[in-house]
């Protein structure tokens, strides 16, 4: 690997390490989360209602780990915080292995 | 800007899907045309990059949380289209592995966030091109090519909002997905984004860029383009 590449990863794996920068600076200012990403219960809270197509379709999925946190979502903050590297991990991890398939489908022919 | 499930009826995610994937279709044929396979581990590093980026959420104390996405510097390094792929493939793992973003809403967010948002990023970057006389304008130029292009995409995002109570009600007349009108979705959206989001991406954008053009400079998509259409 080039030397710039190296620079370039070693860059994403510092990256990667401060990610819970992005849970503890909301919490300390008290901030929950994005603007239209409410949960259900927020939601019956800021309409006193639940539209129902919403409620029907909110939980259609369940992601194995949601919100980048293992188990509960109100772990203490270090837990949440273990979590959140090991899934900016998993993230690169993926986002490497989707890529590269991606890429050998399409220079396949070229060899 | 993940819009979650629940928030979109199918009359607005079925066809978002649609457009997804026609353009994923583009994007791969132009990526294989355009990308040579040395250039791979950059698109590996691409979707690294967007994914980790995302999940610093900047908080706006008395308000909500925001991130960037990295969509404009990714189109500004190695193309509009090769960006589409790598933004994608990042939405993709979020919704399934992580529950940001729903799985209906895939496309939509997909077509903020991976299509809306590379190719404003990079139409604005080129826009600017006459005034590219030395690096501070380049870098000045990344800037507003990120700053626009995140804000387009969630204006995108809001527009999907702000239409589901006009398009999706219950036969009482409430609405049945996403309940705030284009009224509200768009401001809320707009300014936060203009005022904090769109910021700091195009920091990151320029920061980026400014790196690029110090220590790999042939590397830059956006600026090879531009000196080919001279010639």
């Amino acid at each position: 690997m080039r030397k710039f590449e190296k620079e370039l990863w070693l860059g994403i794996f510092v990256l990667a390490v401060f990610t819970p920068l992005g849970i503890i600076l909301p919490e300390k200012f008290g901030v929950e989360g994005a603007w239209g990403e409410w949960g259900t219960d927020a939601l019956e809270k800021l309409l006193g209602y639940v539209p129902g197509g919403l409620k029907k379709s909110a939980d259609i999925w369940a992601a194995p780990i949601r919100n980048y946190i293992f188990g509960r979502q109100e772990a203490v903050l270090s837990t949440r915080i273990f979590s959140y590297i090991v899934s900016a991990f998993i993230g690169i991890a993926l986002a490497c292995i989707i890529t590269l398939l991606i890429s050998r489908l399409l220079f396949k022919r070229e060899k | 800007m993940h819009i979650p499930d629940g928030y979109l009826s199918p009359q607005t995610y079925i066809p978002m899907y649609g457009v997804a994937f026609a353009l994923w279709g583009v994007a791969l044929k132009k990526v294989r045309s355009e990308m040579s396979a040395k250039q791979v581990p950059y698109l590996a590093m691409a979707a690294a990059f967007s994914f980790l980026v995302q999940m610093f959420n900047i908080p706006i104390p008395g308000g909500t949380s925001g991130h960037a996405v990295g969509a404009g510097i990714i189109a500004l390094l190695l193309g509009p289209w090769t960006a589409v792929i790598a933004v994608s493939v990042v939405l993709i793992i979020q919704a399934f592995v992580f529950g940001d973003g729903g799985i209906t809403a895939i496309g939509a967010n997909c077509f903020n966030m991976a299509i809306v948002m590379p190719f404003v990023a990079y139409w604005t970057f080129i826009l600017f091109k006459g005034f590219w006389r030395n690096r501070t304008m380049v870098t000045l130029a990344a800037f507003l090519s990120g700053y626009v292009g995140l804000t387009a995409a969630a204006v995108c995002a809001a527009f999907m909002f702000g239409i589901q109570p006009i398009i999706a009600t219950g036969p009482d007349g409430m609405p049945l997905y996403a309940p705030y009108p284009l009224s509200i979705t768009i401001p809320a959206m707009a300014i936060e984004h203009l005022f904090v989001f769109s910021i700091v991406e195009g920091v990151i954008t320029a920061a980026l860029l400014k790196y690029f053009m110090k220590n790999e400079s042939a590397l830059i998509y956006a600026m090879k383009e531009a000196s080919r259409e001279k010639i």
